[in-house]
């Protein structure tokens, strides 16, 4: 284990962005857990002889057209953008991991069902229209939005899974599994899965980032969390009236989406780097 | 004394698919066992000889019911039980035969450098074969997986077991695997070149250990090889195969002191020995393997064989006994043509 705690450390200095991407999502997770005692003030607390505030000591990111703290705002919504994000990328991935590993396992009919008529089916739709369909059908809310944003989201992982497991089934260790007596769903969930979990998890570091972003455009679009509740999206949908007299109502929201985003993108690269072994030679670790 | 093993008629198929559009002949097949039969006694060991691609590694999957999908086994396979007198295999439901692989048959892979999961601790996968058919709880499975480890002559099986495979050498994996298939007590143990990869002062120190396991369990053993030295260590009685087909059958000393099939003769006389005069080139056999789509109906050796004579191109040649338990697939030497 210590070992690979500093092959990790040796990483991290090889790659500063990886480790602002882990230092702001810890931030990120940190603000999400503790938002009631890490914000300033009640993001719901309307005070309109104070609206549209520049940034001040009182208010770091000024605030909203009906006088609420932009900056506690922000703080209560990246609650929603983790909930959202967390969950789209686990029920994605669980799914993705139940179809890909059936289609990649059994192949034959199943697989070409699965491969081609399902998930074509499903890419040839833009995730996000797919979404809005079908949270207009559900009506908004976090359970439908998650159920949205996870209907174009397992595919890809679903993918990815079953080409990992049609190389894996080939293997050795997995028919001398077999050879053991072991079941089907014992060679899928104990030799297969977890020898292929290594690009699932790069893919899961990024989706993350898709999922945050799918949510902030959802809820821009009013179809996400409904209002007073605050999420990074909403507020830059808030703020889209005020663009030229209150710029600071967009700016700030959008800055932490792009934080969010980015983020979590450089933790993908930066794992893909490091479970790579090959990158990890030339990376001279 | 009953054969724990009986096999009559096994043939094994691969269709291939048909290059539709270039040509109209009928979808071709590959024939990779032809009407095998032999037989095994409790306690005993037989060896399966033959080159790459004769049909020995195919026949082996075969009675574990492991081959791939696409392939169509057919023939009869009994099991023997010290209960009833034999279940026929290939048509044993799905999960009967799971519960027979592991505990009843079980089996030693070829290559123990992929044979193991390398994300899974050694310990955890012996443990496994335990768990898979004994209700019984992960501390005892686990305890038994030691237990095996420690009879396959691991030295601090206990440490051992807590280790993944990368931090295991060559010989020892190919021990954690041989701990794996007998770790059940199983009747039969089908060993499909267990020290190909080994080199040869560890392929020793396996054959030592697989002929220990042997007296100590009374292990019944199909033992599969291309290698005659390591065969005429361990085995009781040779089985040799040639492009699907058994050629010849007999007890060890039968098979190497009086050889009946040309193929045999051939292939013993290829083998160097430290008398073999070096001046000369090595003994061959002239020409090859015929391709296993188009195995000749008739005797398959016909084309390389120097002893053929016309009817051997035309029909399969029956075994013949040529002495006592001693059988070859040649009418030609064996004197029934002339």
């Amino acid at each position: 284990m210590s070992s690979a705690a500093i092959s990790l450390g040796r990483t991290a200095r090889h790659n500063p962005l990886a480790s602002a991407g882990v230092v702001l999502v810890a931030m990120f997770a940190i603000f999400a857990l503790f938002a009631p005692w890490i914000a300033p003030q009640d993001p719901a607390n309307i005070d309109l002889p104070s609206r549209l505030q520049a940034p001040s000591s009182s208010h770091w990111c000024g605030t909203d057209e009906l006088g609420r703290d932009i900056f506690s705002r922000l703080i209560y919504g990246s609650r929603i953008s983790m909930l959202v994000g967390s969950c789209v990328v686990a029920v994605s991935l669980l799914l993705g991991l139940i179809v890909g590993s059936i289609a990649g396992y059994y192949g034959g009919g199943i697989d070409r069902f699965v491969n081609i008529v399902v998930m074509n089916a499903f890419l040839s739709f833009p995730g996000i229209l797919l979404a809005i369909a079908f949270v207009a059908f559900r009506g908004p809310g976090i359970f439908n939005l998650v159920l949205a944003l996870s209907l174009g989201g397992w595919v890809g992982y679903a993918r990815l899974v079953r080409a990992q497991v049609l190389a894996a089934r080939e293997r050795e260790f997995v028919e001398a599994a077999k050879a053991l007596g072991a079941s089907d769903l014992r060679v899928i969930v104990r030799h297969i899965l977890p020898n292929i979990i290594q690009p699932v998890i790069v893919q899961a570091a990024i989706g993350m980032a898709g999922a945050i972003l799918a949510e902030a455009t959802m809820s821009f679009l009013g179809l996400g969390v409904p209002p007073p509740t605050a999420s990074w999206g909403t507020m830059l949908n808030d703020g889209r009236s005020h663009l030229f007299d209150a710029p600071h109502l967009v700016l700030f929201p959008a800055l932490t989406v792009m934080l969010a985003v980015l983020s979590f993108n450089f933790i993908g690269d930066a794992l893909r780097d490091f479970l790579d072994p090959r990158s990890r030679i030339e990376a001279g670790l | 004394m009953a054969a724990l093993l009986d096999v009559r008629h096994l043939t094994v198929e691969f269709p291939r698919q048909g290059r539709a559009g270039t040509d109209n002949s009928p979808a071709q097949k590959l024939l990779a066992v032809r009407d095998l039969s032999f037989n095994i006694s409790a306690g005993e060991v037989l060896g399966l000889v033959g080159e790459s691609g004769s049909g020995k590694s195919v026949a082996s999957l075969a009675l574990m019911r492991l081959l791939p999908p696409q392939a169509r086994a057919s023939g009869e396979i009994f099991l023997s039980n010290e209960s009833h007198s034999g279940r026929e295999l290939l048509s044993l439901p799905d999960e009967e035969m799971r519960g027979l692989r592991g505990s009843r048959i079980a089996m030693i892979f070829q290559e123990p450098m992929t044979a193991l999961n390398p994300v899974m601790r050694v310990g955890d996968q012996v443990a496994e074969a335990v768990l898979v058919h004994a209700k019984g709880s992960k501390s005892e499975a686990w305890s038994r997986a030691v237990a095996a480890m420690r009879e396959v002559a691991i030295a601090d099986a206990e440490r051992r077991a807590r280790d993944f495979p990368y931090q295991l050498s060559g010989g020892m994996r190919q021990r954690v695997l041989i701990a794996m298939a007998i770790v059940n007590r199983p009747q039969l143990l089908i060993a499909d070149e267990p020290t190909t990869a080994l080199d040869v002062t560890i392929q020793a120190q396996i054959l030592e250990l697989l002929a220990e396991l042997r007296s100590k369990f009374g292990l019944t053993m199909l033992f599969i090889s291309h290698d005659l030295a390591v065969v005429s260590q361990v085995v009781d009685r040779v089985a040799v195969m040639y492009a699907g087909s058994l050629v010849e059958m007999g007890s060890k000393h039968a098979i190497f002191q009086s050889p009946a099939h040309p193929y045999t003769r051939g292939l013993l006389k290829a083998v160097p020995t430290l008398r073999t005069d070096r001046s000369r080139p090595l003994e061959t056999i002239e020409g090859t393997v015929p391709a296993l789509h188009a195995v000749p109906v008739g005797c398959p050796f016909e084309s390389r064989c120097g002893y053929r004579v016309v009817p051997c191109a035309q029909e399969f040649p029956p075994l013949v006994e040529v002495s006592p338990q001693h059988w070859a697939r040649c009418p030609v030497v064996n004197g029934v043509i002339a």
